[in-house]
């Protein structure tokens, strides 16, 4: 058979555990789920292949946000994480992941994956946050996938590669039952029936359309699609503060990190046209954001990383760890336009907007154990709730979901689902196969993202946000009608469309339901330009009831950890003031 | 409505005296994130059959005779 064609059958599986996404938060749930009960079946499904999959296809070039015995504090952490924003956290599954961090680094560093240490073997962290130290970096992190598969390898785990899931399964009594999965490359669909299920499935990366106009051309992996949240919303989850965007400060066109976090330590920063600081803090936060942006907007603009003051030799290491890590190309991109970082600051600008808690807020709600609302169903990663969580919070808060949903699994049987919801799924998935002619999967979308740069990037203007969501209902309209994929690998494409075009509503709704601003850029409304605790200090919560979109509060559990009053505004003061 | 496709050059370039994939090597096919390249009927060497490329480079890194380049995409190069 030919690689590609569209074969449309079916076959069945069950596991205790299913896990979906095999790129960071994935694998490490899968491990910690089978080393939990050894004889329980364990599946990790994924859409491309776990060993170069998700954002650390190519390694990573530091945690960002290490908390580590001598240098931070779990509370120093959760009251940082508070402030950076806007109090709107859940400090529980902050506090967890903080505790329970350095145990995953000491376990990553068993494995073989590398971190920088001192002359005395302890780890070396980095200040580049506001308040705390928490930089660990990762010269030769290049090999993180590599040992993570090994370990996945010696665990006995069961991978299917090259599956892509497109819809959870739920029991009538309202748990979770399984998944549908189809493959990218023939069309086979596969049901997997699972006593609980971790979504794993990355950042809504592909939401808005990059300024090169190269639809590919993002800043997350490509593949992270937001499938993952589009499933979690179907499945009826609670989605929290899709509001909160991600936006990120990156290099222009080429859209990689800069990246300040490798190169700040050795005294890099961000700077405007005359080669002066503007910020305070180079950590990724809205109102730092804000100031990025305002700055891009100026006479002072646009805005640069500025190393060409530094040492040719500590420019050397920079560079050894910036074209060999997570983003390798970097290094060709410079060379093709001849850029020295000794001669010359790099040219930077905004990123497309997007969901990823890793960066921001906006993910499928989690609990301090990964829990969704749907009971059985759990998330981490860069699509579950937990804030600024990066590589190092999808590894522990895989690992933290992984150990409770095989609990979970233990003590329940699987969940009955009805099988019409499958033939209703495989004509669903399969419909643009059916169609003679109509607008392939690539325009779909590219329409999508478009009216996503042209409407939802802040700032938010209410009739922009009324008129997009008009828009986005003929473009789906259209997806719904006329999608078509004429091989197997542009079905995949059309299901990734629908997903984009799911995560493009429940951006521009979430962002409507809250009349306020919040987290600088991330949620600038311009028609409602002022933070407004007295009624917006709680988190949004969006989800599919009775088959519409719909958007809630939910207030703020208690804080575990303090925040004094004159600490609360702290990450509202990053613009450096100019001395007289 | 009537189909066209519109020109593209395409990031990953394969030097098909190096490619030995006619000896059954499918390892940058494997590991692609985005899944766009594939083996050619015709030539029986690895080509980048979809245009959707994130630059990431797996396939290079992993290739084990060194016959794949991943180049910037020429829209942001």
């Amino acid at each position: 058979m030919t690689m590609d064609q569209i074969t449309g059958g079916m076959s069945e599986v069950s596991c205790d555990v299913l896990v979906i996404g095999g790129g960071t938060a994935g694998p490490m749930a899968a491990l910690k789920a089978k080393r939990k009960t050894p004889d329980a079946t364990v599946i990790l499904l994924e859409k491309a292949n776990v060993k170069r999959s998700g954002a650390i296809s190519m390694g990573m070039d530091g945690l960002n946000n290490a908390v580590i015995p001598g240098y931070a504090t779990p509370e120093q952490y959760t009251k940082e994480i508070t402030i950076a924003n806007d109090g709107i956290v859940n400090q529980k599954a902050v506090y967890k992941y903080a505790e329970s961090c350095y145990s995953i680094i000491e376990e990553l560093d068993s494995y073989g994956i590398r971190f920088l240490k001192n002359e005395n073997g302890d780890f070396d962290v980095k200040k580049v946050h506001h308040i705390g130290t928490y930089v660990l970096p990762m010269p030769n992190g290049e090999t993180v996938k590599k040992a993570l598969y090994r370990q996945l390898r010696r665990a006995r785990l069961l991978i299917s590669n090259r599956y892509m899931a497109t819809r959870l399964l739920t029991g009538k009594d309202g748990r979770i039952a399984g998944a549908i999965a189809v493959n990218t490359r023939n069309a086979e669909f596969l049901v997997i029936r699972a006593k609980s299920v971790i979504l794993c499935m990355g950042a809504a990366g592909r939401l808005g359309l990059p300024t090169s106009g190269y639809m590919y051309g993002t800043y997350e992996n490509a593949a992270n699609s937001g499938d993952g949240y589009a499933m979690a919303y179907h499945a009826g989850a609670g989605l929290a503060n899709l509001e909160s965007f991600q936006i990120n400060p990156l290099i222009k066109d080429y859209n990689g990190p800069a990246c300040a976090y490798v190169a700040g330590p050795f005294g890099a920063y961000t700077a405007n046209n005359d080669g002066a600081r503007f910020i305070e803090c180079d950590y990724w936060s809205g109102q730092m954001m804000l100031e990025f942006f305002n700055e891009l907007q100026s006479g002072k603009g646009p805005v640069f990383l500025k190393l060409n003051h530094l040492h040719s030799d500590t420019i050397s290491e920079i560079e050894h760890t910036l074209h060999n890590v997570e983003r390798p190309t970097r290094g060709n991109f410079h060379e093709n336009r001849n850029t020295d970082y000794r001669k010359e600051m790099i040219e930077m600008h905004i990123s497309e907007i997007g969901f990823c808690s890793g960066h921001s807020a906006s993910g499928v709600f989690v609990d301090e154990f990964g829990r969704t609302t749907v009971p059985g169903l759990y998330a981490a990663g860069d699509m579950a709730s937990v804030p600024h969580n990066y590589m190092l919070g999808a590894f522990t808060n895989g690992s933290i979901a992984g150990e409770d949903a095989m609990s979970y699994a233990n003590d329940v049987d699987f969940a009955d689902f009805d099988p019409a919801d499958i033939a209703a799924e495989k004509e669903r998935v399969l419909a643009p196969t059916k169609r003679e002619d109509g607008i392939p999967a690539n325009q779909i979308e590219y329409k999508t993202r478009r009216l996503v740069n042209d409407y939802l990037q802040p700032p938010k203007v209410t009739m922009k946000y009324e008129l997009a969501q008009r828009r986005f209902a003929e473009v789906r309209e259209d997806m719904e009608n006329h999608m078509i994929a004429r091989n197997s690998h542009e079905l995949m494409r059309s299901l990734e469309a629908s997903s984009i075009i799911d995560c493009a509503d429940m951006a521009a709704h979430a962002s409507l339901y809250r009349t306020e601003s919040r987290w600088g850029l991330y949620h600038l409304r311009t028609d409602y330009r002022e933070k407004n605790n007295e009624d917006w200090f709680c988190h949004t919560l969006l989800s599919k009831q009775d088959g519409v979109m719909t958007s809630e509060t939910r207030p703020v559990d208690d804080y575990i950890v303090p925040i004094a009053d004159d600490e609360k505004d702290l990450y509202d003061k990053q613009r450096i003031k100019i001395s007289a | 409505m009537p189909l066209a496709s519109q020109e593209t050059t395409v990031p990953v370039v394969v030097d098909e005296a190096k490619c030995i994939a006619e000896k059954g090597c499918t390892v940058c096919v494997e590991v692609c994130p985005l899944d766009v390249l594939r083996i050619s009927d015709m030539s029986k060497k690895a080509y980048m059959a979809y245009d959707e490329c994130w630059y990431c480079m797996p396939c290079e890194a992993d290739c084990p005779t060194g016959a794949v380049t991943v180049n910037i995409p020429y829209l942001l190069k």
